[in-house]
């Protein structure tokens, strides 16, 4: 019977050939996601939704990088503002790996220290920082102390 | 000298001393008794064949000084500028390779620097130990460790106190080493300041990792009959970008001989000085005031950390 027909699942954002999705993005961060990662200046097809209805999060934010597979540094970029993502890694339209980005227990050269007077924002100094809240991603300076919060981080 | 202080003192040879936190409470001690040593005979040769290299980015009158005190009086050579003007700097050298050059000519670098954070990077990248001489509105062990003693000496113990932090709270970067130090003695923090100066959060943190009791004021004198020390400080002109700012709290504490009245009888004044008004000079001359001998505790610390890094 036509009722009893489970309903076909329609991807709101398509699929894609080889590439990554990063799935589970909090909805308000997937143009941040899009911006520390450059992908404003990819070249080749990236598909992006936002508001996207989800069961576990009510609203999240997808993207979708054909032909892109990321390195460690940037997969922590996108632990520190979307800590909920998931990397989902796609070869020849199937899903070779899923994989949780977490936040690691330091963070270096690509986070900008918040202080102004930091000896890294005068002199060219690699940044460095102990994550103390992977939550919140609140993250201490090596160098001046001082803490970086989430909601005034900005990127080199 | 028992074997186990032979084996606290060993650890630290060779480290840099960038933040108080860097030294555990073991080491502290290990600072403080062999200062009582140096206290009892600050003459000592032991810095023959030795250079010891003070570069101030910044102006400093004690800290220099007492260093420079501390080398001489240790039979060492020093060398170093205490105006960039008359250093590479000026041409526009960075700090890592004047320290990188400066690592060439001597054994040990007091560094003061503006920028919060310099000390530790000069750790990284040269080639010997580096004792962070203030670093902005960071950290400024060495004061922090006389501090400590002067706090030791003038109540003959660490534990148990009730500490009152007065003035610049949130710029003063000696009051965040000694509040961090302090932590590790279970001590009761007073916290005096105007609200614009209040203690910053991540020192505040500390307090509270460690469960300890603290608590804010905003007026002086109800603070001072049950403090065991009343630790002042000079709000600080140079730490303001805005001038108004500056006089709307300039004067927000002034300790005089009248508010003195109702201390505890073992209650005594510290300041790391230099002070501009905060403290009346008709105090000077009261049973309280401490802040001049506190600055000759500076040398004989001095001259322990120099004894401690350099593994005499």
């Amino acid at each position: 019977m036509e009722q009893d027909k489970k309903p076909v699942k329609e991807f709101v954002v398509s699929a894609i050939e080889n590439g990554t999705v990063i799935d589970h993005i909090p909805a308000q961060s997937v143009f941040q996601v899009i911006h520390i990662l450059n992908l404003d200046k990819y070249g080749n097809q990236i598909l992006f939704g936002t508001n996207l209805d989800s069961n576990k999060y009510g609203k999240k934010g997808i993207i979708k990088v054909t032909n892109k597979y990321f390195k460690p540094v940037e997969i922590n970029k996108i632990a520190l503002v979307a800590p909920t993502a998931t990397l989902i890694i796609i070869k020849d339209f199937r899903v070779i790996e899923k994989k949780k980005v977490e936040i690691p227990d330091t963070i270096e050269t690509f986070v900008q220290c918040v202080n102004p007077n930091c000896i890294t924002n005068h002199e060219d100094v690699p940044t460095k920082f102990k994550v103390l809240d992977k939550i919140d991603s609140r993250l201490k300076c090596t160098y001046c102390e001082k803490i970086t919060e989430k909601k005034n981080m900005t990127f080199r | 000298m028992t074997s186990e202080n032979y084996k606290q003192i060993q650890t630290m040879k060779n480290r840099s001393l960038i933040s108080i936190d860097d030294f555990t409470k073991e080491e502290y001690f290990s600072v403080l008794d062999a200062a009582e040593q140096f206290e009892r005979k600050p003459v000592q040769n032991i810095l023959d064949g030795k250079v010891v290299a003070t570069l101030f980015f910044e102006p400093s009158t004690r800290t220099r000084l007492s260093f420079e005190s501390a080398v001489n009086y240790l039979g060492g050579k020093v060398i170093g500028f205490s105006d960039v003007s008359s250093s590479s700097v000026k041409k526009g050298e960075s700090l890592k390779d004047t320290i990188l050059t400066v690592c060439n000519y001597s054994d040990l670098i007091v560094l003061r620097h503006p920028r919060e954070g310099s000390a530790r990077y000069a750790s990284e990248v040269g080639t010997v130990p580096i004792v962070n001489a203030g670093d902005g509105a960071n950290q400024h062990p060495t004061q922090c460790l006389l501090d400590l003693y002067s706090i030791r000496k003038t109540q003959g113990k660490l534990d148990n106190l009730d500490i009152a932090f007065v003035g610049d709270l949130k710029y003063g970067r000696t009051v965040h080493s000694l509040v961090i130090a302090m932590t590790n003695f279970n001590c009761r923090f007073h916290l005096v300041s105007p609200p614009e100066l209040k203690l910053p959060s991540s020192v505040k943190m500390h307090i509270k990792e460690k469960n300890l009791e603290y608590y804010q004021y905003t007026d002086l004198s109800e603070v001072i009959p049950m403090a065991d020390i009343i630790y002042m400080t000079r709000i600080q002109r140079e730490r303001f970008s805005d001038p108004i700012d500056y006089e709307k709290v300039k004067n927000a504490y002034i300790l005089n001989r009248s508010l003195l009245g109702n201390t505890k009888p073992n209650m005594k004044i510290l300041h790391p000085l230099p002070r501009v008004n905060e403290i009346n000079e008709d105090v000077d001359d009261m049973p309280q005031a401490y802040y001049f001998q506190q600055a000759l505790n500076g040398l004989y610390v001095r001259q322990a950390i120099l004894k401690l890094i350099l593994g005499l």
